[in-house]
């Protein structure tokens, strides 16, 4: 082989490569990727049942009810609209009411959500990053919702060494 | 005082860094050595002021001074000292402050120890690490002090994040911080070779022994942090191709690459521009990491402070690291002399398709990371590319990559017999068609494509031991002929079997765990019992207990399996007052390598929810990780790289000012 015969099957198995991973990359993302909807978003879009978007929102404090066998119903709301969500399983360690959440699943035929993950962080004053963006935009964010404990001492701290 | 004193410490390894990153490149332009012997001692003298600033913050954290904002916020007086220690990095400013000390002492054990490098070569290396010092001391300085004072300090702090109370975080961190920061050194030495536009194969002897360390602990925090989510979550997942995970996972594949490039370089002084590139990109997916885990673009367990300042600056640095390497590469690697012709079937030429799926499926994860943030910027609609993406990118490159793997050290370099590395894998062969009808025959009507990815796991672990046994010379010599000669192997031979095999086993553990995993999930009252995998587990009692800084409910289930009484498991759910948050303790029941995995959710009417999981050959997903890394260990230790190794090919010429 030459050098210049060398050089191009080295590029040739170079671009095949790329080309597969390529492939793969576009026909993931046509399959497997997850839209993030509030309530409201989710009215409005009128998102079919049976495709799998991610829904965030505030727990409706009141709208938790356990079923048997760790059967669980509440309601998402976004200051707009409200969505019922049923799951099955065991909430995470911080799933609250009134606090925010983000479940992941599908609508049904009668217009429940059924969730197969359901998401809650731990912090107290956490909120899940994409319900925060979704209520400010809405205009449904309390400022003083992610203000902390200590927040009034630590407001002014003093620079160390430059005293 | 402690704090104050800590940050003077912290201005002074500032000005030390400035003084590292400027003056050795003056020394090296005028052929001056005493000014490029200023690295040096700026490199330890900065080591040591930078080690005292960390070392008064972990003071200021075991005295719990609640005058100071970072330990106030992050710490509580009746915290186990053990977390009060740990705590230190378990928030962004210290986090940041173990970063520069890391990367401070890399720089120190590079100037300690690089005697024989040249000088020049030397004064250029350290001086890229003075930069990068100098961006993360002034990102530290400016916006993320550990050091301030509160005017009225509080009488008790608001304790640590209680999931970050674990041992797994006195271990994750730091491990992954060595992996990280230890790219920095493959980083400097190529923007170095491409300052000074030479480059030889004493550089290649001089930067694979570095990215080894660095890949050995990154491929161990990996690991770590994995199976600390998995026990410490709750819900018994292990790798949730999260965001986080991804960005630790993408340094991890381009090292692992620069690692394969390296030895071609070392070995046939070929393939140097894509070595030199892959140390730039290498560090500065690193970088990103550091990017997407400190500036808070993206929520989780690790992001622990939001502040869009902090955002700012540290995409400054990186733009001005990765902009400014590669327009330096961009600009001088045509300067780089080209060397060792090949086949495209060798040794090197394997190395070379190892080196493009392992950056393809970096770069499928560097899409399916970062499209979203993208996207969100571009359009505002938010999305989220979860588990599903990863396997069908991932996966599929993985595969060829997997079954190539072991041809590689079959091969001859420059011009390879592949006919004759297939047929000294023959054994290597049969062997995985016998795994695959085996398991086949054993888990008859279950997935189909479990066998066959076993068989491919089994297959990299054979051809491993073929390749070792051919070196050997085992079946052809008499036996002790043959053990001999296996202990007069290279240690880098074995290295290279183990950390092979390692992908294997661990290969092994993910097919298993993935896809026999049972589970069980529901209410039980006590006296209940739950049958999962053959075992009965009988919830004995529900009792409460107080710990140091937080209230127990502690779970008994005791095992059984035929009848036999095994042992007992005691799964718990902690409260942590300060911060009114839970945290789930996991019980573990080891049989082999398998575990049985029992998580407590919520109590209700007397009842609590239980998750239990029999978790089939799982603990394999972590021993493969070690065993490369062990394979890394032996790999380093091997004799060339200890002995005499680093003889600069031109010892003349390096003294002679670049250029």
């Amino acid at each position: 082989m030459t050098r210049k015969q060398r050089r191009l099957t080295m590029i040739g198995g170079s671009l095949a490569v790329l080309a597969i991973a390529a492939a793969l990359v576009l026909n993931a993302m046509r399959d497997s990727i997850v839209f993030f909807s509030t309530p409201t978003m989710a009215a409005e879009k009128q998102i079919p049942p049976g495709k799998r978007f991610r829904l965030g929102g505030l727990v409706q404090p009141g709208s938790l009810v356990r079923g048997d066998n760790l059967a669980v119903n509440f309601s998402v709301a976004d200051g707009g609209a409200t969505l019922p969500v049923a799951y099955k399983g065991i909430l995470p360690d911080l799933f609250r009411e009134g606090q925010g959440v983000v479940a992941e699943g599908a609508l049904d035929a009668s217009g429940v959500f059924k969730a197969d993950t359901v998401l809650a962080k731990h912090d107290e004053t956490y909120m899940p990053k994409d319900v925060a963006d979704a209520l400010k935009k809405q205009g449904h964010w309390k400022d003083d919702y992610g203000a902390k404990p200590g927040a009034a001492a630590s407001a002014a701290p003093v620079q160390g060494a430059s005293k | 005082m402690i704090a104050e004193a800590g940050h003077y410490a912290l201005v002074l390894a500032l000005g030390l860094a400035l003084i590292q990153s400027t003056v050795p490149l003056l020394g090296a332009r005028w052929g001056d050595h005493a000014l490029m012997n200023v690295a040096r001692s700026s490199a330890l003298a900065q080591l040591l002021f930078v080690a005292a600033s960390f070392a008064l913050l972990t003071m200021l954290h075991v005295m719990s001074d609640f005058s100071v904002v970072n330990v106030f916020e992050n710490s509580h007086s009746m915290k186990p000292l053990l977390y009060k220690i740990t705590g230190v990095w378990g928030n962004h400013e210290g986090s940041m402050l173990l970063w520069v000390f890391i990367l401070a002492l890399f720089g120190g054990l590079v100037a300690a120890f690089g005697n024989n490098l040249p000088l020049s070569l030397r004064a250029h290396v350290l001086a890229v690490q003075g930069w990068i010092a100098s961006a993360f001391y002034l990102f530290i300085l400016l916006t993320s002090n550990p050091f301030l004072r509160i005017a009225s300090p509080p009488i008790e702090g608001r304790d640590l994040n209680p999931v970050l109370q674990d041992i797994g975080l006195a271990v994750h961190p730091p491990m992954l911080y060595l992996g990280y920061v230890g790219f920095s050194i493959s980083f400097s030495f190529a923007v170095a070779a491409l300052i000074e536009g030479r480059i030889d194969a004493a550089w290649a002897r001089w930067v694979r022994p570095w990215t080894l360390m660095a890949w050995i602990f990154l491929t161990l925090g990996i690991a770590m942090g994995s199976y600390w989510a998995y026990y410490e979550l709750g819900w018994g997942g292990w790798w949730f191709w999260d965001p986080v995970e991804n960005a630790s996972l993408m340094p991890w594949l381009a090292g692992t690459a620069l690692l394969h490039s390296a030895v071609v370089m070392e070995k046939r002084n070929a393939l140097k521009v894509w070595t030199i590139l892959l140390s730039i990109l290498t560090f500065s997916l690193s970088l990103l990491g550091t990017f997407l885990v400190r500036s808070g673009v993206l929520t989780s367990v690790h992001a622990f402070a939001n502040d869009p300042a902090r955002g700012v600056f540290i995409l400054l640095i990186l733009c001005l690291f990765i902009g400014g390497s590669l327009s330096l590469y961009a600009w001088r690697a045509s300067a780089l002399k080209q060397g060792g012709l090949f086949a495209p079937i060798s040794r090197e030429g394997a190395l070379v398709l190892n080196n493009l799926f392992l950056v393809s499926a970096c770069a499928t994860v560097f899409i399916g990371t970062l499209y979203p943030l993208a996207l969100e910027v571009l359009t505002g609609d938010k999305i989220s590319v979860g588990a599903p993406f990863f396997n069908l990118t991932f996966g599929p490159l993985f595969v060829p990559l997997m079954f190539a793997m072991p041809f590689g050290p079959l091969l001859a370099w420059k011009r390879g017999d592949l006919l004759g590395a297939a047929q000294r894998l023959t054994a290597a062969g049969i062997v995985a068609l016998v795994a695959i009808a085996v398991v086949w025959a054993w888990t008859y009507g279950g997935s189909t494509f479990a066998p066959l990815a076993i068989g491919l796991a089994v297959f990299v672990i054979a051809g491993a031991l073929c390749d070792l046994a051919e070196r050997a010379g085992l079946f052809r010599t008499a036996l002790p002929v043959a053990l001999r000669r296996a202990r007069g192997l290279p240690r880098a031979t074995w290295g290279t079997a183990f950390a092979h095999a390692g992908v294997g086993v661990a290969l092994i553990g993910i097919v298993c765990e993935t896809t026999w995993n049972t589970e069980y999930i529901g209410s039980m009252m006590p006296s209940d019992v739950a049958k999962v995998a053959g075992y009965q587990l009988r919830l004995d009692d529900v009792t409460q207990r107080q710990g140091p800084n937080f209230r127990e409910m502690i779970a008994q289930f005791t095992v059984s399996l035929d009848g036999e009484k095994l042992r007992v498991m005691t799964p718990s759910k902690r409260s942590f007052t300060t911060r009114e948050a839970s945290t789930t303790e996991a019980a573990l029941l080891t049989r082999g390598a398998s575990q049985l995995y029992v998580s407590l959710g919520e109590t209700s009417a007397g009842a609590i929810a239980v998750r239990i999981y029999h978790k089939p050959l799982v603990l394999l997903i972590w021993w493969g990780p070690v065993l490369m890394a062990f394979g890394g260990l032996l790999s380093l230790s091997d004799r060339r790289l200890r002995v005499g190794a680093p003889k600069p090919a031109k010892a003349a010429r390096a003294l002679q000012p670049a250029e």
